[in-house]
């Protein structure tokens, strides 16, 4: 392994420290905080695009970040077969940046959410997922506004198809149902993957969840999943 | 060639199809308004852009090349240009 994960960090972003934290404490992976006007990834293992309110959501949540240095950088380091973790605004950059399918509506019932609830991981074979079992439950923070996932009928079959979407809203009990869907997202999706499998996008926050002395620490499960697969492929 | 400046009013709106949530709630602000003659309500953005241009189409070239670019999210919203109109007659360039 070389330089470990880089957390970019763009302006208005607030979920970089979090991160940064819960790859260096909780994981124990070498972790790095890279700022927006980086031009140059190189020596990294693996790129996180972290939660916040990146330029203020002016224009469109995450349409402005794509414009950065790093991100042409991020371009090239995904396309080689990096791999990326997009969490929330993260989420939302890599599909303006359309390094992932879809966009994201205001939540179905226009609240901002802030609350703990269940994910089901609907496909493995992921760096992001290699430490978690389909099918298994995970109890994860959100906290957002925008977060109502949507795609046209065409994408969402082959996401479907692809086995592609890797999180979906749950009960505890691991019902994906409407009940369990609390943003109004497509299909219950709360995380999705690109066609090469090594770009991952998701609502919720793992990096919210790895400390034990805060609550459930499912995420941090998540997150030492890329030390899993650094080692198996370094 | 002679260059103007042109005065643009962009409408940004949900595709139909795409779900909006925000219509729906101000609809139903309006409804318990007394208004109960709404039908639908969509709920976008209007960009008011100031662009040089040589004439009418290529200024209308730029904006769609524009909304396609960054000013509307291709997935979930459509782009109109509802108005138009020249700011600044120019001088000639040529």
């Amino acid at each position: 392994m070389k330089r470990g994960v880089a957390v970019l960090t763009f302006p208005g972003s607030n979920g970089d420290t979090d991160a940064l934290h819960a790859f260096q404490d909780q994981v124990g992976i070498a972790a790095e905080l890279v700022d927006y006007r980086a031009t140059s990834l190189a020596g990294f293992d693996a790129v996180v695009l972290p939660g916040g309110f990146s330029y203020g959501d002016y224009l469109r949540c995450g349409a402005i970040a794509c414009f950065s240095p790093v991100v042409d950088a991020l371009r090239a380091f995904a396309l080689r077969g990096g791999p990326v973790l997009g969490i929330c605004n993260g989420f939302q950059i890599l599909m303006e940046a359309q390094l992932l399918p879809g966009a994201l509506l205001k939540n179905q019932s226009l609240e901002f959410r802030s609350e703990w609830l269940h994910v089901r991981v609907e496909s493995g074979n992921t760096p992001w997922t290699a430490a978690v079992k389909e099918r298994e439950v995970l109890t994860l923070p959100v906290a957002h506004g925008l977060g109502n996932y949507y795609a046209d009928p065409n994408t969402i079959n082959r996401l479907r198809e692809g086995a592609r979407i890797i999180f979906r809203y749950c009960s505890a009990t691991g019902e994906v149902d409407s009940d369990s869907n609390f943003n109004g997202s497509a299909d219950n999706i709360a995380g999705i993957c690109n066609a090469g499998r090594n770009v991952v996008g998701l609502m919720p926050h793992p990096e919210r969840a790895s400390d034990p002395l805060l609550g459930p620490t499912d995420g941090a499960r998540l997150l030492r999943s890329i030390e899993m697969f650094l080692a198996v492929t370094a | 060639m002679t260059e103007m400046v042109w005065r643009v009013e962009l409408v940004v709106l949900p595709k139909d199809g795409v779900n909006d949530p925000q219509g729906e709630a101000v609809k139903g602000g309006l409804d318990k308004l007394g208004h109960r003659t709404i039908e639908r309500v969509r709920v976008g953005r209007h960009l008011q852009l100031d662009i040089r241009g040589t004439s009418e189409s290529d200024v209308r070239a730029q904006v769609n090349l524009m909304a396609v670019q960054l000013l509307a999210n291709q997935v979930i919203e459509q782009s109109s240009i509802s108005a138009m109109s020249v700011l600044k007659s120019g001088e000639a360039t040529g």
